[in-house]
């Protein structure tokens, strides 16, 4: 693809739509601008546009696609694959100064926010009006567009599902600057395809979501997490469906092992309430009273006890809450921090085959000679899987990492699983993405990205 | 050796609110725990009783429901309790507690050690641990933030204070409060909580304790008069800079040294 390389014109059109304290060029961008979370690819945009308004994503978009300048939308950039990577240079929109909360509604549920608010914000806002924001991914300092961009999952993901089961609406600015509005307030939508729906997971490659209307459910006033030790991760594991069969519906069902627990006391610098066993469940339930949670967790911590946990210990207070999901939420940051490059692998499988895949992961870590880490949903199949450069030197790591992806992506496929479960395809894991879907998928994902985007300026070169 | 520690049940809550008119906590509806400090203070003496196998036994002052958190000691691995509950005791300051404690201490035996929570969550006072030591007439220290030694006859514990950090080395029997963060509080276990489903939590009252004197108990026992109850001002005044990094660093420096944080 050949794209028009930026131009003081270019600046100053910007520079008249923005000011010129919200343009930014060479020196001025931050490095942070040149790569996301995971630093697999990096490139500077040759231009950064902080926006305010509605008007002036659709006046930059207008014009960049009649110039035929690549455009690359960004919220906080903690996305983990290079969908908020500048590949091709170009503009690089900043949506995270799009950050007001505009409306919360209480009579429909829903709560209407810019792109840039930030998910933790959103939890302490609605968490104040009695309300609940159901999706709970780990990273909290992501913006809402992002997480609408990835449709992100989450830890509560077993009992309320994803974002895109709670985004109602959206309004977005289309790659020729058009702006429209899809979904609404309104709860059933059968008004042809689903647009909104295309739009959530689309990674910023359809259009550029400048507005949100999120669906809310009443605030549980209690939440109690159960944290169980066993013995080692495959009895942890072989647990979950087990959990799931008995039909209690925890909010959340988490395995971890000790070292990555012990990674992030480190990081944290802070102790987790327990790191004496070798891998644990973490399972969480809400509901109105403790009474009523304690009936329902009871049949569960026999379940686990039975199935071999060593014990099962109760968090039933915000302190206990805090020491241990404090810690949860840093366990990919620690890691990261534990080791001097990583990239990771966020496939989903079936429930029942969490315990297969993770056992068939960790034996590649002798197959392959290389550090392999893991933690995840167990509850929904999402796995969250880092394989560490430690001291390898480039060349051995990029064979080893290739070496090992591939034999996960392909097992994971073997087994009904998908690509990501959660953290998008970007550029990173096209390929996969290209595997797993087929020829005849991925031209129709492309004549798609191709309807909305004849140009193809928006985020170029990412999802297919 | 015998570790008794001194529990309190206190709001689930740290946003309770006032009502500015009574000056009353308004506790309707808001659900109840132990005391966070507590906890601490609970973590010590089970890490001493797993270093050197003692009887932990717990102890609170309060309504007849404050038993659950002495249940929920059971499930930490406290190996006894009593709760201290008479109407007669309703309406305590700081030294009416303190002495009702001391008097239900006295009934409990002859602990080595006493181990409190550095203050409460509700009160904040931090008074009532030292002045439990007094009545008792042992030797205390508070805001203990590390135990380096168990001897024979001491404990030597280093203390945090406001600047510097003590050794002191006590003779028991003795009492000590002890910091948040001194250890990782464990978390209450299911299996224990099966175990001591049945256990009971035994309860005293005003009639139990060798000074049955009702004038030194409760309200009557108080000399603290509260004469308002107001929730604490709340400062969330804060500046937003904009700028590059080098300036905002900069202007951050100037900012923490005319504040004089640094």
């Amino acid at each position: 693809m050949e794209f028009k390389k930026i131009d003081q014109k270019d600046i100053d059109y910007l520079i008249s739509v923005c000011g010129e304290d919200r343009v930014f060029l060479g020196d001025e961008i931050n490095e942070d601008f040149s790569h996301d979370e995971l630093a697999g690819i990096s490139n500077y945009p040759e231009v950064l546009v902080e926006v305010k308004e509605t008007k002036e994503v659709s006046e930059i978009m207008k014009y960049a696609n009649e110039k035929n300048i690549p455009v690359t939308p960004r919220g906080q950039g903690t996305g983990l694959v290079g969908s908020a990577v500048a590949l091709h240079g170009g503009i690089m929109i900043n949506l995270s100064t799009m950050n007001e909360i505009l409306e919360l509604d209480e009579e429909n549920l829903t709560l209407t926010v810019e792109p840039g608010v930030l998910l933790m914000e959103i939890a302490k806002y609605v968490e104040d009006h009695d309300m609940l924001y159901p999706p709970d991914p780990g990273e909290k300092s992501a913006t809402i567009g992002g997480n609408i961009n990835t449709n992100a999952g989450g830890m509560r993901a077993v009992k309320y599902g994803v974002t895109r089961d709670f985004v109602r609406g959206l309004e977005v600015v289309l790659p020729n600057g058009e702006v429209i509005e899809v979904g609404g307030k309104v709860v059933k939508n059968s008004s042809g395809y689903s647009l909104k729906d295309l739009f959530v997971g689309s990674e910023g490659t359809l259009g550029i979501v400048t507005k949100a209307v999120l669906r809310l459910l009443p605030l549980p006033k209690k939440t109690i997490s159960l944290l169980i030790p066993f013995p080692n991760l495959e009895t942890a594991i072989e647990t979950v469906p087990k959990i799931i069969k008995s039909k209690t519906i925890p909010t959340a069902v988490e395995y971890m092992v000790r070292d990555v627990i012990l990674a992030s006391e480190e990081f944290l610098g802070s102790k987790f309430p327990d790191n004496t066993s070798d891998a644990y469940l973490l399972l969480t339930f809400d509901g109105n009273s403790k009474e009523e949670i304690e009936n329902v967790y009871d049949k569960v911590a026999h379940i686990c006890l039975d199935a071999g946990a060593l014990d099962v210990l109760i968090s039933d207070t915000q302190e206990r809450q805090e020491s241990i999901w404090s810690a949860r939420g840093a366990f990919l940051e620690a890691i990261k921090a534990s080791t001097t490059e990583m990239d990771e692998c966020d496939v989903v499988v079936p429930r029942e085959k969490v315990a297969e895949f993770v056992k068939y992961t960790d034996d590649l870590q002798d197959k392959f000679d290389i550090k392999i880490r893991s933690f995840g949903h167990a509850g929904d199949g999402n796995l969250h899987i880092y394989v560490l450069k430690d001291e390898l030197s480039e060349k051995e790591w990029k064979e080893k990492l290739d070496g090992v992806f591939d034999c996960m992506y392909t097992k994971a496929n073997e087994l009904g699983g998908k690509v990501s479960g959660e953290h998008g395809i970007g550029y990173a894991k096209k390929k996969y993405l290209e595997k797993s879907l087929g020829k005849e998928g991925m031209n129709i994902l492309k004549n798609i990205k191709k309807s909305f985007d004849p140009k193809g300026i928006l985020n170029p070169d990412k999802v297919c | 050796m015998e570790i008794l520690v001194c529990i309190k049940q206190v709001p689930g809550t740290t946003e309770v609110e006032v009502d500015e008119k009574t000056g009353v906590l308004k506790r309707d509806g808001i659900d109840s725990k132990m005391n966070p400090y507590d906890l601490y203070a609970l973590e010590t003496a089970l890490k001493l009783k797993e270093q050197i196998g003692a009887k932990v036994t717990v102890i609170s002052m309060g309504p007849p429901q404050a038993k659950e958190i002495i249940n929920e000691a059971y499930m930490m691995g406290a190996d006894d309790g009593a709760l201290f509950s008479d109407r007669k005791f309703a309406g305590a300051d700081v030294l009416a507690t303190a002495y009702t404690l001391s008097q239900g201490i006295r009934k409990m035996g002859n602990p080595d050690l006493i181990i409190c929570g550095k203050m409460t969550t509700d009160g904040d006072t931090a008074q009532v641990g030292p002045e439990i030591a007094e009545f008792l007439q042992i030797p205390h220290v508070a805001n203990v933030q590390e135990i380096i030694e168990l001897k024979d006859n001491s404990i030597v514990v280093e203390k945090d204070m406001p600047e510097t950090v003590e050794v002191a080395d006590i003779k028991y029997p003795c009492l000590i409060t002890v910091e948040k963060d001194i250890f990782q509080p464990r978390l209450p276990s299911f299996k224990l909580k099966l175990k001591t489903k049945d256990k009971e939590v035994p309860i005293y009252s005003l009639k139990d304790f060798n000074d049955k004197n009702e004038k030194n108990y409760g309200l009557d026992g108080s000399p603290t008069q509260v004469k308002r109850i107001f929730p604490p001002q709340a400062n969330t005044d804060h500046e937003m800079w904009k700028g590059n990094s080098e300036k905002l660093t900069d202007k951050l420096f100037d900012k923490l040294e005319e504040l004089k944080f640094i």
